[in-house]
């Protein structure tokens, strides 16, 4: 947690909602693709994957290449890489301590099925 | 680099209340979070998560709706009270899906610290951040040796 740059601040603002981590997989599995493709494969519109294409292309995590009449995008990788790593480390915490919440609670469920009671009670 | 918002969320299966207890009992705390936690459970109610190896936390609880909501700050400078600002507000919600119970956690403000010095970011980092290592570490360890266990016949 060091204090942060104005950049850093975009690219988690930038892979942290979840419409983009899906456009994102997405456009991982292509490689590269337009928005009209990405759209034909999410529940969003055009409209609204080319406005998440602009702010994962503002964070540097998306870069668009014109052909001819087209705009395609691509991931890149490096910046992708340097984000997810850094939001895996706080996010790895919390998924770890649900497992064991989880683990507990069914545990404590199988329990009281079979007719012992919760510590505490 | 910092996050402003991290979400988790698993789907249990066991009731709603079951979990609920998981989340909130401070002596299921200390198996799932910390190595020991007192805390007073209630709006408004103190507490102190503590790890052997690397010391306490203090929290404050601030919202406690049974059996959907739990959430409490955390992580604010020695002295101060803890607010939108300084701190950090892990929320719990949980929701019933069939008979199991979907747990979602956010953690958010960490970006959002403008009020400490850059004395007091650069020894939380450091404090918090050897903390959590070790702890990551062991709550592994006890999730794999669980597995073991369990797989036994």
């Amino acid at each position: 947690m060091s204090p942060q740059r104005a950049g850093d601040e975009e690219l988690w603002a930038a892979v942290t909602e979840p419409s983009r981590r899906r456009l994102l997989d997405v456009l991982l599995a292509h490689g590269e693709a337009t928005p009209t493709a990405l759209a034909g494969e999410l529940p969003f519109t055009r409209q609204a994957v080319v406005k998440h294409l602009a702010v994962l292309g503002r964070a540097g995590i998306v870069e668009g290449r014109r052909h001819g009449r087209e705009v395609r995008y691509a991931v890149c990788p490096e910046r992708l890489d340097a984000a997810v790593r850094a939001m895996s480390d706080v996010a790895a915490r919390w998924g770890v301590r649900l497992t064991v919440v989880k683990r507990l609670a069914e545990s404590a469920h199988l329990d009281r099925r079979r007719g012992a009671r919760m510590a505490g009670d | 680099m910092i996050p402003n918002v991290i979400e988790q969320e698993i789907l249990i299966e066991a009731p709603m209340d079951v979990v609920w207890r998981v989340v909130t009992e401070p002596e299921q705390i200390s198996r799932w979070f910390s190595d020991s936690a007192e805390i007073d459970m209630r709006p408004g109610g103190d507490g102190v998560l503590a790890w052997k190896d690397h010391g306490t936390v203090k929290l404050r609880v601030e919202k406690l709706e049974p059996p959907r909501a739990f959430s409490f700050r955390w992580v604010f400078p020695e002295g101060a009270e803890p607010r939108e600002g300084n701190s950090m507000l892990v929320e719990f919600a949980l929701s019933a899906e069939g008979e199991s119970t979907r747990l979602r956690v956010v953690e958010r403000g960490m970006r959002d610290m403008g009020a400490w010095t850059e004395e007091e970011k650069a020894r939380f980092v450091e404090d918090h951040t050897a903390g959590w290592v070790g702890h990551l570490g062991g709550l592994r360890t006890y999730v794999a040796q669980d597995c073991q266990v369990s797989m036994r016949p």
